[in-house]
């Protein structure tokens, strides 16, 4: 059976667990906890059929990354997904500047899929996939 | 137990300087007044991750060296490279930023700071349009209206509501916070109500339905302060606030637009802009227009989304319009602690506040060409020092690609996503802990950071590391002018 | 070190030395009377004149206002930039210059001291900073008290003794030189987006007037023994009508001058000497100002002379700023400093064919021309406001030649040149009096013994310009004195030679001076300061002074208060 895809709007922003993790230290477990997440609305989760904390794979032109769904707490806003500034946000944005120089990182298109069989990195392995350093 | 009054906290551009650190054996065990945030750093900042020694990448490891290894290895990389960038300063000290931009300007390189991915838009839509702005306790002591635009405080200033606006303590303006209060009891009682409701009648549990939307009017005519916020998502900074504003995804630059033709007493065709009824909209403005001193704040969510800048020009030309009413200002949120001081340093040593180019002997400033993503994105950099920022981490993938193929020189406390991918490590005492220095809050107050405690014995700070890599700079370069005569 | 200036013509009014031809003598950054010639490095200075280093009683050049100026005129940077070469730093700008290429453009010109005449206290540290990164010249800064809330506060009750104590407070912890006073309560009014219109008007919940805050403020500077006088931007700026406003400015604190000293100082009087109902039948009131100040002792004022350049606007005087902007339809920056000040930011281009402009550049001239007395009106632009400080010597061409003057006056428009006064005043000033209004005045009006004159123990701060006074008829030959005055032959500073032929030799720190006011007990804040700070700040009180770490060459001055 093919597995249900939504196409949703991407923000990426604050949160106060990111903001807390990323003063533990980058490579901390809490900063990777809370970087690492993808916050959606709970009607477009029963749509993918698949229950918060389960791995959901989200692309964009640009690239593809695994995060963990979690139930928004800010519902409704359905179609629009929501996750945390940091190198996962940033595997799938917009570097397109409009000659501004700021890429786009709100209200990208992009599309989400359940991906319960597939791991979430570390930001060591993150980091390894995206930029294998010769 | 020595307490140490009047800390400024060196996290978000808030720069709340009430904090009072209790100090023992020289290590910070207690922290008071401050954030989720702020106790993180002061708590924290000496983790596991924390970097103590210099490091080189030698055969794909990272290896300890010597302060003085690293320093030539770090003047050699940016004098061998024809184009470099330096990139971050905006969680760094003032007095460590001049260092930079003297260096920058010493290797003829890019000197950029994180306003390029956050607030550069803002910089240049106040370049067009200016501001009508003021510092943060002209909005304690007078606004009766407060609006967040694209900003969700709770979450990334979490003390900006009760240090400053809707239930800060003014001269003339009281707080709200009595309100919030009963307005949370009574919200809390009915959560309670509904779920008992639930389990009696044995419901599937859903969430919350949101509250239905309101007449702006009936709660936006009350006296005393009224808080406004405008997103598109309900954040939690909505939650407390007077009224919601649901914007559509995208479409700021419209919704602003038209609030500024109704401020004009403009006709709107329309009956919905951006999801949300003229009819509402009518009643918003009426009371932004008849309010005694009202304020906006705006965040990313206008600097990002399409329009970026546009959308920018449209929320100052909206404020500034507004005048013509009452007063109104408008504030960005700036987010780390000293981005301001990096745009305000820059600005009057250079003339421009980031994306500045070295390269030709003089300053150069072109926003979308001199700017680090698109430097990256055409690959034409050639090495880089990255100091007090992760761009590894906050820039997008693609850009990053092209940073970290060339030599990566990083100054940093803590070993992070772009440290990670370094060619030398130089360890950095924390600023506002370890380190003394100036800063410069959202609203261009400077205020001093203080050192708390020592660093880690050999772990210098930025300003002093700075200065010795211009040093070697300038002695590398002397040797080769006199090799090449 | 070691200096002589050999056979120059000096112009030392001060020490009333007016065109002789003598020697300068200078050891260890000092004037002194002899050196030993043999071991002395040497300028010859014949056929050209030398003078005191330029001292700027009015320029604004760094703080919060300045920087945000600089940032919204990256059009103004993009055209006028400086390369780094092996002795200087790069930078831009040309109404609003980056702090180093400011401080090497008035070394160009000789100029070895400037004032900055409004600082937000709150935001003090910001002044400093951007002071610390101007090179070559001393500078002082004068922090915004008209409008302070305890100065509302305690004038309102009386308390002219809390109320010194408290300003000798601020002038200490800001690092201060003078009492600044702007549009006296029309900034408080700006806070809620009113403004004053009248010395008498009431200031919104201060139940004070500008009357009161100017005398209070007055009295409260005599008191305190401070080396210059209040420094005031008057009520009513860049209003038609205004120059009653300044002369009843004037007129107030008239009682309690003493000892034919000044009692106040008007700043850029170009900008309150107006005439006329509105902008058609706008006309000059540089007369009436004149025949006020010519029988008056205590009064100086600056000029605030008008070029016709593209620059940009920038004062504390919020209300006004907001005026020029409805006005141009320019963008606007406005910024208002809690308890304390505001400020605006308005682009600006006089134009010549602009009656308006046109009268406005009369009217400076006139002021300087009618006011016959040189120690009373110093030169000024109000840098940037009316023009950028690098058109000085076209100002002293004017001044010093009525062929200088018609030449512009030709193409200006034409009503403007038929309708004023200036086409009818002969008077041109000569090398003494303009080393007056560029120099000598303005040190002594601020009280700066040491700046200003070349009298022994002064500091060696010297200009030298390649023009000789017996040769050259400045009122025929203007062009060649434009052309001397704007880069200086040599400049000295502290006994250095830092500029030859208009090019920098050398970077130097300048010092930023400060005011250490000593009043009979110690001005240290009080524990009902204390108590009110969190009321009325957003800042902790032991964050707000400003250390010395601020201040590159940090250099206080003890003033011994009355009280």
């Amino acid at each position: 059976m093919e597995k249900p895809k939504l196409q949703v709007t991407l923000l990426t922003g604050r949160t106060i667990e990111q903001g807390v993790g990323k003063e533990q230290g980058k490579a901390s477990k809490e900063y990777a906890e809370s970087a690492s997440v993808c916050f959606i609305d709970l009607e477009d989760l029963k749509k993918l059929g698949i229950e918060e904390k389960t791995n959901v794979l989200v692309s964009t032109t640009y690239g593809s990354v695994i995060l963990r769904a979690l139930k928004s707490p800010q519902a409704p806003h359905p179609r629009i997904i929501f996750i945390p500034y940091g190198p996962w946000a940033n595997a799938i944005v917009d570097p397109e500047t409009d000659s501004v120089g700021m890429p786009s990182l709100k209200g990208i298109p992009a599309e989400i899929e359940p991906a319960d069989d597939k791991p979430l990195l570390s930001l060591k392995e993150l980091l390894k996939t995206m930029f294998k350093k010769e | 137990m020595p307490l140490v009054r009047a800390v400024t906290c060196p996290v978000c551009g808030c720069l709340c300087d009430d904090i009072e650190l209790t100090v023992e054996k020289k290590e910070i065990v207690k922290v008071k007044n401050g954030c989720a945030m702020c106790e993180s750093k002061f708590l924290g900042y000496n983790g596991e991750h924390r970097l103590v020694k210099p490091l080189m990448s030698k055969d794909g490891e990272l290896v300890e060296v010597t302060f003085e290894e690293a320093v030539e290895k770090a003047a050699q990389i940016l004098v061998n490279a024809s184009y470099p960038v330096l990139y971050g300063w905006s969680s760094t000290s003032c007095e460590a930023i001049r260092a930079g931009l003297e260096l920058a300007e010493e290797v003829g390189g890019v000197i950029d700071n994180t306003s390029t991915v956050c607030h550069g838009p803002s910089e240049l839509s106040i370049q067009d349009v200016g501001i009508a702005t003021c510092t943060l306790g002209q909005i304690r002591h007078r606004a009766d209206l407060i609006i967040y635009w694209g900003s969700n405080p709770w979450s990334s200033h979490p003390r900006h509501i009760e240090r400053y606006t809707a239930f800060s303590e003014g001269r003339f303006e009281k707080s709200k916070w009595c309100g919030y209060i009963t307005k949370v009891k009574a919200s809390v009682a009915k959560k309670k109500f509904q779920s008992a409701i639930r389990r009696v009648i044995v419901e599937e549990r859903s969430s919350l339905p949101p509250p239905p939307q309101r007449d702006p009017s009936e709660v936006l005519s009350k006296t005393g302060r009224k808080l406004v916020v405008f997103d598109v998502r309900r954040t939690r900074t909505a939650d407390i606030a007077d009224y919601f504003v649901q914007v559509e995804p995208n479409k700021d630059y419209e919704l602003l637009q038209v609030l500024r033709a109704l401020v004009r007493d403009e006709d709107i065709d329309v009956d919905e802009v951006a999801g949300v009824s003229v009819k509402h909209l009518e009643e918003i403005v009426d009371a932004m227009v008849s309010c005694e001193f009202g304020i906006l704040f705006f965040g990313l969510g206008l600097t990002m989304s399409k329009g970026k800048m546009r959308n920018i020009n449209a929320a100052l030309s909206l404020a500034r319009d507004l005048n013509m009413r009452t007063k109104f200002m408008i504030m960005p949120m700036r987010g780390h602690f000293n981005v301001t001081g990096a745009d305000t340093v820059f600005t009057w040593q250079t003339g421009y506040p980031y994306a500045v180019d070295f390269s030709t002997g003089y300053p150069r400033y072109n926003p979308g060409e001199t700017s680090i993503v698109d430097v990256l994105m055409r690959k034409e950099s050639d090495a880089a020092l990255v100091i007090a920022s992760d761009p590894v981490a906050s820039l997008p993938g693609k850009a990053v690609e092209h940073l970290v193929q060339n030599p990566l020189i990083v100054i940093d406390p803590h070993m992070n996503a772009t440290s990670q991918m370094a060619d030398v490590i130089i360890p950095s005492a924390c600023v506002g802990i370890e380190a003394s220095g100036t800063a410069y809050r959202m609203d261009h107050v400077p205020l001093p950071l203080k050192k708390v405690v020592n660093p880690p014995k050999g772990v210098r700070s930025d300003e002093e590391t700075l200065r010795r890599i211009l040093s070697e700079v300038r002695k590398l370069k002397k040797k080769q002018e006199a090799e090449a005569s | 070190m070691e200096l002589l200036i050999r056979n120059g013509y000096v112009y030392d009014p001060l020490t009333g030395v007016n065109g002789d031809k003598m020697d300068i003598a200078i050891k260890d950054g000092k004037i002194v009377e002899k050196i030993n010639e043999a071991k002395a490095r040497k300028i010859d200075a014949c056929g050209m004149i030398v003078m005191p280093g330029g001292v700027d009683i009015h320029s604004h050049i760094a703080g919060s206002e300045v920087n945000t100026g600089r940032l919204i005129r990256p059009e103004d940077h993009f055209k006028d930039f400086e390369p780094k070469t092996a002795k200087t730093r790069s930078g831009v700008g040309h109404s609003v210059p980056s702090t180093f290429t400011t401080g090497y453009r008035y070394a160009r010109m000789g100029y070895t001291t400037v004032m900055n005449p409004s600082m937000p206290p709150l935001e003090a540290k910001h002044t400093h900073e951007e002071l610390s990164d101007t090179p070559m010249v001393d500078k002082a800064t004068y922090p915004l008290l008209g409008d302070w809330w305890f100065s509302l506060e305690y004038l309102r009750n009386g308390d002219l003794e809390e109320l010194t104590r408290h300003i000798a407070w601020m002038m200490n912890c800001t690092k201060g030189y003078a009492i600044k006073i702007v549009n006296p309560g029309g900034l408080e009014a700006w806070g809620h987006g009113s403004n004053v219109h009248s010395l008498d008007d009431q200031v919104p919940n201060f139940c004070i007037t500008p009357r009161e805050i100017i005398r209070g403020l007055c009295k409260v500077n005599k008191l305190l023994n401070l080396p210059h006088t209040i420094h005031v931007h008057t009520n009513n700026l860049g209003m038609p009508g205004n120059y009653a406003t300044a002369i009843e400015t004037m007129q107030c604190v008239e009682d309690l001058a003493s000892e034919n000293k000044p009692a106040i100082h008007i700043t850029h009087c170009q900008f309150c000497a107006f005439k006329g109902e509105d902008w058609r039948t706008f006309e000059s009131g540089a007369e009436e100002i004149a025949n006020y100040v010519n029988c008056r002792s205590h009064v100086t004022l600056d000029m605030g002379q008008v070029v016709f350049s593209d620059t940009t606007t920038m004062t504390a005087d919020g209300p006004f700023q907001y005026d020029l902007y409805r006005l141009t339809g320019h963008k606007w920056v406005n910024h208002d400093v809690e308890t304390e000040t505001t400020s605006g930011i308005v682009p600006f281009r006089y134009r010549r064919k602009n009656y308006v402009h046109a009268t406005q550049w009369t009217i400076g001239l006139e002021l300087a021309l009618l006011i016959r007395d040189p120690w009373k009106i110093f030169l000024t632009t109000d840098h940037p406001n009316a023009g950028p400080f690098t058109s000085y010597p076209r100002i002293i061409a004017w001044l010093m030649s009525r062929k200088a003057r018609e030449a512009t006056m030709k193409r200006i428009h034409k009503r403007a040149a038929n309708h004023c006064l200036l086409p009818s005043i002969d008077r041109e000033l000569d090398f003494s009096e303009i080393a007056i209004i560029t120099r000598a005045g303005q040190a002594k009006t601020l009280g700066l013994k040491n700046k200003g004159h070349l009298g022994v123990g002064a500091d060696a701060d010297v200009a030298i310009y390649d023009v000789n006074p017996n040769t050259t008829d400045p009122s025929r030959k203007y062009k060649a004195v434009r052309k001397a005055f704007r880069h200086a032959v040599y400049t000295v500073k502290g006994g250095q030679i830092v500029v030859k032929d208009g090019e920098i030799l050398k970077h130097v720190e300048g010092s930023t001076m400060w005011l250490n006011v000593q009043t009979n007990e110690p001005a240290e804040i009080n524990e009902d300061m204390k108590s009110k700070f969190r009321d009325y700040w957003t800042v902790e009180y032991e964050n707000y002074p400003v250390s010395e770490h601020y201040l590159a060459v940090s250099q206080p001055i003890t003033v011994k208060a009355n009280a």
